[in-house]
């Protein structure tokens, strides 16, 4: 079995720190201990546990989103300043999904929406198809390529 | 203001991110007087919320480690907060938005 | 001294006010009950944003704390709209 780094204690323990802006030993003490007692509490909601297999495919992930959000805002910035002339064109694209695990899928869906031009507008769990609401459609081919190619591999080789 | 006494190194990046946001934000905002149909304006503010106050959050992250002399990185918070939650909103609106009748 | 952070404190402060006040006009105006919670999304983000460059301005930490609270209730109000929306009730038993 592999070794699980609990990685909800840690994130609210850097968070505690942060927001104190100190890193004296009893706000230690103290943020150990809130992480702990939340921890405690919230593992009964979370039924599923997720472990990020691949971090260095993550930053790289990461990267690439931090790319895309630029470009999309540029995009979305023209369109808008150029609607009076040309109303841009909505549409819906239907992308069949190879990836299951719920948090890729969450994470996936943060992405999409995150990026201004896309909205992530619903998801078949049975047939595993996800439906996109893109607001300047020009073909559809090319935006299940871009979702298929650039954010579902990673996400699959991160969660597995 | 107390902003003159930030070091060069800190205020040229920090004006120029500030103004960056700045407009970015104002454009998103506008797409949503702009463009005519609910569908197409879901999409304007998502620009504010992402690059607008990325923006913005990385220039207070500057001036005030500047000003503190020493790494202050607490708005980090704010940015993964905004990034976690605005998608959820805008996932709700969009649902909320095809259930409804339109008129 | 140099005086380029207070001017684009200044630009800042205005373009985003200049935003709230769109996103308030289609507030107001919207046509359907999810443009106006879309226009109030938009007026919280661009409100702590508000707060964050007033921070920046007044060279203070004070209005880090004020920002990270209208997110926190902002996202709150502005998802339990959304949901009241789409289901008729926010909490479903």
């Amino acid at each position: 079995m592999r070794r699980r780094v609990p990685v909800l204690p840690v994130f609210l323990l850097v968070m505690w720190l942060a927001l104190n802006g100190s890193f004296a030993p009893a706000q230690i003490a103290l943020g150990v201990l809130f992480a702990g007692l939340v921890t405690l509490a919230v593992a009964a909601l979370r039924p599923v546990f997720a472990w990020p297999r691949r971090f260095d495919v993550a930053v790289r992930l990461f990267v690439v989103v931090l790319v895309d959000v630029i470009r999309s805002n540029i995009a979305v910035g023209r369109i808008i300043l150029g609607a009076s002339k040309r109303q841009p064109h909505v549409g819906f694209v239907k992308i069949p999904l190879e990836l299951r695990d719920p948090h890729g899928l969450a994470v996936l869906a943060m992405i999409i929406t995150g990026c201004p031009g896309s909205v992530w507008a619903g998801h078949d769990t049975e047939s595993n198809v996800l439906t996109l609401h893109i607001l300047d459609l020009q073909d559809e081919v090319t935006w299940i390529r871009t979702v298929k190619q650039r954010y579902e591999r990673p996400l699959m080789e991160i969660f597995g | 203001m107390n902003a003159m006494s930030v070091p060069l190194w800190a205020a040229l990046p920090a004006a120029a991110l500030l103004v960056v946001g700045g407009l970015l934000t104002l454009v998103g905002s506008l797409g949503l007087l702009r463009l005519h149909d609910f569908h197409a304006r879901i999409h304007a503010p998502t620009m504010g919320s992402t690059l607008g106050a990325g923006c913005i959050l990385l220039a207070s992250i500057l001036v005030s480690s500047a000003l503190a002399q020493r790494p202050v990185v607490h708005e980090l918070l704010i940015a993964v907060f905004v990034v976690l939650t605005s998608p959820v909103t805008a996932m709700l609106l969009m649902r909320a938005s095809l259930y409804r009748p339109r008129g | 001294m140099n005086h380029v952070l207070p001017w684009a404190v200044y630009f800042a402060l205005m373009c985003v006010s200049v935003a709230m006040g769109c996103a308030t006009i289609r507030l107001l105006r919207g046509p359907q009950a999810q443009d106006r919670v879309l226009a109030l999304d938009t007026l919280y983000i661009s409100g702590m944003l508000v707060v964050l460059t007033l921070g920046i301005g007044f060279g203070s930490g004070i209005y880090f704390d004020i920002a990270l609270l209208i997110a926190l209730f902002g996202f709150v109000g502005a998802t339990a709209m959304a949901k009241f929306l789409l289901r008729g009730e926010v909490i479903e038993p």
